[in-house]
């Protein structure tokens, strides 16, 4: 009966390798690796491969469609010489300071609020969270309207109530109003993420700290700054270090509101870069001065690892 | 409750009132404009806080049949859909490996993947934008986002499963993969629930790598169909743009109204983007 042993034969030798396999991926070391693998893989295709297309394009003469040449960091010096960008430069400052400082007192003071015994909380709380979920630059439309030089209801509010002199201000034609209008947006819909973090570190405070405090006389301002803040301290450094990344690469509201006028005064990294890169072609200009944003992404990683990782583990 | 303590919460509602109008009053706005009639919505006149003429739902029915809105929406679905699956699966695996598993460099590659995470899409999507101009462009590059997310909010589930219940099934003779499949998973269930509602949230709201990587009709997701093909030259349809802000905001915000819990967890274990 030789086909039949052949058979007997064959099936042996099929099952040892599926074996061979199960057993191997019983095994951490191999098991771990493969799994690891898809993530790595497209990490490194789409994160690590753009980022060093990127860092090629910086110091080339790219043009979209003409073969680049190696010219240096021309481009890098060459950008101090445009207003454009000294603006910009400037602007990505002012804006993240702004956004991330009135998050920072804005978020405390909503989230203390929070943590009081309270009426509809899960609604309140619902309702605070929702600017961060919604499209940003679905919102943003909005906030535009509401911005705009003839029908604004800002403008109108103000007046109604008295605030502004006829016709009030033309928030996104004039520089200090577009800016402060691109802040007021970025506070708007960075809030929910500020309050609902602090919220939870504010939580997390035991009782008797506070009990403690109160016993040896401590009013609610001496409660704020010896226990509060101090044990708050590392949420709020993590909160201000992810918001300030965010902040200083922001897009979406600038794009959507300003597109970077009048005449560049909310500009900001990523716009030019776009504007720059691809709608004038200068993609090597265009990602010089996306790298720009590279050392603040530098000092935050750092900052993270150093102090943040060590909290989590 | 004491009279002091009842008058102390009420001033804490008080406190709240401008926070949350400063919350809500861009959406209310938002849906108002939307409905209402042109002849008010032009009008300096009228007052801009409510409807005084009447609703109506032209500016609906213009956007539904005159724009190509339904297509794009039909896209922001096709590649939040199918991001989010790729990414929850890569991310669950790679999560499962890091958290649980001994192997070599397992601790750089974590921090690797967490370092990926905070790297801003601004940083890169000039040299992707060299890429194909389709809505596939999307499904491919929405996961380098998404994946660092989950792998990131998974490890803390996972850790969170005793090792002994794993360790128990494989005494009893299951496999590595059977113990991660049966035991693992359904325990992480709420782990895996919140990452799939952040990834579908973060890719449906994407808009710079969309901007960049579709153009025409046909390809465009919905933020940047209305974002942009509403808005013709100087001429602005106001109460389209605001029905379209609206309109595709929809599927986030029920996803939000019946999971807020998980939003609000997720959003603590530091979901930022």
């Amino acid at each position: 009966m030789a086909i039949g042993r052949v058979g007997v034969a064959a099936v042996p030798a099929r099952v040892s390798l599926r074996a061979r396999v199960g057993n191997l991926l019983d095994r951490e070391e191999w098991l771990g690796p493969v799994f690891v693998s898809p993530a790595l893989f497209l990490l490194l295709l789409l994160v690590a491969y753009p980022f060093c297309m990127a860092l090629y394009f910086s110091v080339s003469n790219a043009f979209i469609g003409r073969p680049s040449h190696f010219i240096g960091i021309r481009n890098f010096v060459n950008l101090w010489g445009s207003d454009a960008f000294r603006q910009t430069f400037q602007n990505a400052f002012v804006f993240t300071g702004a956004a991330v400082g009135f998050k920072l007192v804005l978020g405390l003071s909503l989230a203390m609020i929070l943590n009081q015994p309270l009426w509809f909380k899960r609604l309140i709380r619902g309702a605070v969270l929702l600017p961060w979920v919604i499209p940003t630059a679905l919102s943003t439309l909005g906030w535009w309207w509401m911005f705009n030089s003839l029908y604004s209801v800002v403008n109108w509010t103000g007046l109604a109530l008295g605030l502004m002199d006829p016709p009030g201000p033309n928030w996104l034609g004039q520089r200090y109003y577009a800016m402060t209008a691109v802040v007021v947006v970025n506070i708007w819909r960075g809030l929910p993420f500020f309050v609902i973090t602090i919220l939870a570190g504010l939580v997390s405070i035991p009782r008797e700290l506070y009990e403690a405090a109160e016993a040896d006389g401590a009013g609610p301002i001496a409660r704020f700054w010896h226990v509060t803040l101090p044990l708050l301290k590392p949420v709020l450094g993590i909160v201000v270090l992810f918001s300030t990344i965010f902040t200083f690469s922001d897009f979406n509201i600038v794009y959507v509101l300003t597109h970077g006028g009048p005449i560049n005064s909310t500009h900001l990294f990523a716009t030019l870069a776009r504007q720059v890169g691809l709608e004038t072609g200068r993609i090597g200009e265009g990602a010089a001065i996306s790298l720009y944003l590279f050392p603040v992404l530098m000092i935050v990683v750092w900052a993270q690892l150093r102090f943040v990782r060590k909290q989590a583990y | 409750m004491t009279r002091r303590k009842l008058t102390q919460r009420i001033a804490m509602h008080l406190l709240l009132v401008p926070f949350l109008i400063f919350a809500l009053f861009p959406f209310y706005h938002m849906a108002l404009t939307s409905l209402k009639q042109n002849k008010e919505l032009y009008d300096r006149n009228a007052v801009p806080l409510l409807i005084t003429k009447g609703p109506t739902l032209e500016h609906y029915t213009k956007l539904l049949w005159d724009t190509a809105f339904l297509t794009w929406t039909k896209n922001s679905l096709l590649v939040t859909v199918l991001s989010t699956f790729v990414s929850l699966v890569i991310g669950t695996i790679a999560a499962y490996a890091l958290s649980r598993l001994k192997f070599f460099a397992v601790g750089t590659l974590g921090t690797g993947i967490f370092v990926t995470y905070l790297v801003p899409t601004s940083l890169l999507f000039l040299p992707l934008a060299q890429v194909v101009n389709s809505k596939w462009a999307l499904v491919v590059t929405y996961p380098t986002f998404l994946v660092p997310f989950c792998t990131w909010l998974l490890m803390g589930y996972f850790r969170t499963v005793p090792k002994e219940v794993e360790e128990c099934a494989m005494v009893d003779g299951a496999t590595r993969i059977q113990a991660l499949w049966r035991i693992v998973l359904p325990i992480a269930v709420p782990g895996l629930v919140c990452a799939a509602l952040f990834a579908f949230t973060l890719s449906w709201n994407e808009f710079i790598y969309a901007l960049t990587f579709t153009s025409s009709s046909d390809q465009i997701t919905a933020s940047v169909g209305v974002t942009s093909e509403l808005i013709r030259g100087d001429i602005y349809y106001w109460g389209s743009l605001m029905a379209g802000a609206v309109l595709a905001s929809v599927p986030i915000v029920v996803l939000y109204v019946f999971f807020l819990d998980y939003y609000v967890s997720g959003l603590t274990a530091g979901a930022i983007k």
